[in-house]
């Protein structure tokens, strides 16, 4: 029987940090995943609070909010952190619609589910340099 | 037919089904204010104070702001189950979690209605 030789292939038995990131090849949609749990966990800490303290302060007064805006969103180091949030909240957002369709059974077909990754990716880049553009 | 013991509460389902409402939710707020922000670009102060003075903003602010507690907590809860096999470690973690989220809502009202 087949068991016999199978059973002697080395494969990796659990998910351990080197099979995940040398021996496991991950297809399109599988990055699609993966990029929405760390997008996710990424809005959560510490971008959501960065953004409540930057909402806070722009409200708080004029002056707080002509300090944001003429002085903190003009620094390389926030515009390269809003960045990494626009994609952040583009990719959740598109993938979060995909993994919906998904859920409700739509292009749940390898050929489709493949397609719909792609389009996530760009769409999700795209986004993060139109609205890049506008911040620059 | 798979013989399946079902036992429990279905917490799984509800926290499911949750996330996913929740994602509508917050999907429908963030197109909305994307609007009125990019269609009244470039943002002064004057205009940006007075968006969040009307009390259908605050409310739908609010709305967002709990959505994104649950979905956010259903999902690092997910992260931590997957990745962190010590137990108190995990649980820890999850308090740290809960606490986090629980501030930023509270923040959020403080920001709102201040």
């Amino acid at each position: 029987m087949s068991t016999a030789s199978s059973a002697k292939k080395l494969r990796p038995k659990y998910l351990t940090l080197p099979a995940i990131l040398f021996e496991i090849r991950l297809p399109l949609p599988g990055w699609i995943s993966i990029l929405h749990r760390v997008s996710g966990a990424l809005l959560v800490f510490p971008l959501a609070a960065w953004l409540l303290y930057l909402l806070d302060a722009s409200l708080a007064s004029e002056a707080g909010f002509e300090r944001i805006r003429a002085h903190y969103l003009q620094m390389v180091s926030v515009k390269i952190g809003l960045l990494v949030f626009i994609w952040a909240y583009c990719h959740h957002f598109c993938a979060g619609i995909r993994f919906l369709l998904l859920d409700l059974n739509k292009g749940i077909e390898l050929r489709q589910a493949r397609i719909s990754s792609v389009i996530v990716l760009i769409v999700s880049l795209a986004l993060t340099v139109v609205f890049g553009a506008r911040l620059w | 037919m798979v013989n399946r013991l079902v036992v429990g509460a279905h917490y799984g389902m509800r926290d499911w089904l949750a996330q996913r409402i929740t994602a509508a939710i917050m999907a429908v707020y963030t197109v909305i204010v994307a609007a009125i922000v990019l269609m009244n670009a470039p943002l002064k102060y004057v205009g940006w104070q007075a968006l969040f003075a009307q009390g259908w903003m605050r409310v739908a602010t609010l709305l967002f702001a709990v959505s994104l507690a649950w979905h956010a907590w259903v999902g690092v809860r997910d992260i931590l189950m997957d990745y962190i096999k010590q137990d108190g470690l995990r649980l820890a973690l999850q308090v740290m979690t809960l606490l986090l989220i629980g501030a930023y809502v509270g923040w959020t009202i403080q920001i709102l209605w201040r």
